[in-house]
């Protein structure tokens, strides 16, 4: 053989080795049916936002924010859900106040203080991980008999729908604080207390500020699948026919959910139009929530 | 790149000077510099300490006296128990649930694990540096400033920054970025920011756990440089898996080793300890010879 022979078929030893197995049929077709996935879920997703909209853009306008919902036919152009708006934004804002500082402080007594070789924790835990997975309804049903009612006997007002929401959303709440506060570093929490520091200074000077951007996303998570919430309210009251806005913690109120459910069931094109621009409405509360979450995210991010 | 070649150990030479050394102690770059300090007026005393974490005891029996302003290096393999045994000593083994002292840690004569002991008060005199430099995600002023601010410090906090960066030998680094983030320094940078940040408390002692570990041959050089200068002020502890470390900068060494006992359960002793010259040139215990000389661990 000569030299020039020899080198050739070394070159083609190397192509071999280097060229590998044909990739297997099975690897297109399982990227493929990612690709699918995704796009299944993008499709729907802007499908159900241009239905919306195309709906409901007739009825996007000032009516919609400053006037009533109305029961007459000859104002059916001009009727609005203010009611229903204002009712949203009290309870939500009450939510808020009830359950964020009880959601944190829950989350780092279960995080940094409760041992978890005691009994009485893990049961805590394990019933906050089974209360996330409870229907809305159940929720509905227990504030009837224990908020609305006496013991408590609020009466169907904002603030038992906002009690009612709190305790819907608290152990999502719980949870996601907890898991922000799980990922701040121990070397964070020894260096603390290695200066002679008090546990609670650890946890408000170091471990909190870190926790922070996790636990806004954690809130508004909970906050926006409270705002959408229907079943539970559907038993508290908010089914009524409103049409003033709520006055106080004490009043009685509708949110928009059920507005939109009430203006979807009527056989009159106009209002169910306004349902639909009522839902856009609803969406753009939805968005901007979730905006500010990511911008505290962004905002307090700390990088390592 | 702030770290320059140019602060150098310079002990590391000396011992050539010294004609009656042992031949290993140059290579070991032991130095020679400080008479070897006395035990007269201890630190810490361990009085036949046992570590236990739940049902396992992971150190037995220590018996260790740790002197005033020196350096006291503890040595072994892995699984030998030397970090279990500092953490003891500022209690910073309290937050493991389930870890307990068995025995007398003292400190200038005090029972530290008696009841009315606060661990805070504590760990407010015995500072403790970490084997992965971890500074706070702040400005590498507000670092400095964490430990007199959660002290109750009332004063000139500017001043108590300053003083302990200087102190650290970090000061001409930082001065002009007191304000950005410490995760930006360097890692030699951070391990000598929490060491200013330790020393800004003021403590008595000060536990170094592995601190070269995660750093740079340079970046190691200017923490034994650094210590060496603190151990003028300050009781040094260092644990370290280095022996030419330990070498370098003690002037007593504890080597501890793993055993295995009659049940087949591997716990910490204890082997023996020795001013680091004597250590380092004439061990009496076969075993710390034999590990020395490189022939386990």
């Amino acid at each position: 053989m000569t030299a020039d022979a020899h080198a050739a078929s070394a070159r083609a030893a190397v192509q071999r080795s280097l060229a590998g197995q044909r990739r297997p049929l099975r690897e297109y077709v399982f990227h493929l049916a990612l690709l699918v996935s995704v796009a299944l879920a993008l499709a729907f997703l802007v499908a159900l936002l241009s239905y919306v909209v195309v709906h409901g853009w007739d009825r996007l306008d000032a009516n919609l924010f400053l006037n009533q919902p109305t029961a007459l036919l000859r104002r059916i152009d001009e009727a609005g859900v203010q009611s229903a708006i204002f009712g949203t934004l009290w309870v939500i804002s009450l939510t808020a106040l009830f359950c964020i500082p009880t959601g944190v402080l829950a989350a780092i007594y279960l995080e940094e203080y409760g041992r978890r070789e005691m009994w009485f924790n893990r049961l805590i835990e394990l019933n906050i991980q089974n209360l996330a997975a409870v229907p809305s309804i159940v929720y509905g049903i227990l504030a009837l008999g224990l908020i609305a009612r006496p013991p408590l006997n609020l009466g169907f007002t904002v603030i038992t729908a906002a009690l009612t929401l709190s305790l819907l959303v608290l152990p999502i709440l719980i949870i996601s604080s907890r898991e922000a506060i799980r990922a701040v570093p121990n070397s964070i929490r020894d260096g603390s207390l290695a200066l002679g520091a008090t546990q609670w200074q650890t946890i408000r000077r170091q471990v909190l500020p870190v926790a922070v951007p996790g636990i806004a996303t954690g809130t508004i998570l909970a906050l926006s699948r409270a705002i959408g919430e229907a079943a539970p309210l559907l038993l508290l009251g908010a089914v009524q026919f409103v049409t003033f806005n709520p006055s106080g913690p004490d009043s009685s109120y509708t949110v928009l959910p059920i507005q939109i459910f009430n203006l979807a069931t009527r056989p009159q094109e106009g209002f169910r139009t306004l349902g639909w621009a009522a839902i856009i409405v609803l969406l753009a509360i939805l968005l901007l929530m979730n905006s500010v979450a990511i911008a505290v995210r962004n905002r307090y991010q700390k990088r390592w | 790149m702030s770290d320059t070649i140019s602060t150098l150990p310079s002990t590391k030479g000396s011992a050539m000077t010294d004609q009656t050394a042992i031949d290993t102690a140059p290579a070991l770059g032991l130095h020679q510099e400080r008479e070897v300090p006395d035990l007269d007026d201890p630190v810490f005393e361990l009085g036949d300490v046992s570590v236990w974490y739940g049902d396992y005891q992971a150190v037995r029996n220590v018996d260790l006296t740790i002197g005033r302003q020196q350096i006291t290096a503890m040595i072994g393999p892995s699984g030998c128990g030397k970090s279990t045994v500092i953490r003891c000593l500022n209690r910073m083994n309290d937050l493991i649930p389930g870890a307990r002292v068995v025995g007398k840690i003292s400190y200038h004569g005090e029972d530290m694990y008696a009841d009315y002991v606060d661990p805070i008060e504590v760990r407010r005199r015995i500072g403790m540096v970490f084997q992965k430099p971890n500074p706070f995600p702040k400005s590498v002023y507000d670092n400095v400033a964490y430990g007199p601010r959660v002290n109750g410090f009332k004063g000139k906090l500017a001043d108590i920054v300053e003083e302990a960066l200087v102190d650290a030998a970090l000061w001409d680094e930082v001065k002009d970025k007191l304000k950005t983030n410490a995760l930006a320094l360097s890692g030699g940078q951070q391990q000598r920011l929490c060491i200013a940040r330790t020393i800004a408390v003021k403590p008595e002692a000060i536990l170094m756990d592995e601190p070269c570990s995660a750093l740079d041959p340079i970046a190691t050089a200017k923490i034994e440089d650094l210590m060496q200068d603190l151990a003028k002020t300050y009781t040094i502890v260092i644990v370290t898996h280095n022996m030419q470390q330990a070498a370098r900068v003690s002037d007593r060494t504890a080597f501890f080793t793993a055993e295995v006992d009659a049940d087949g359960v591997r716990h910490g002793r204890l082997v023996e300890y020795e001013p680091t010259r004597q250590m380092f040139s004439k061990p009496t215990d076969k075993r710390t010879e034999d590990y020395i000389s490189g022939r386990f661990g």
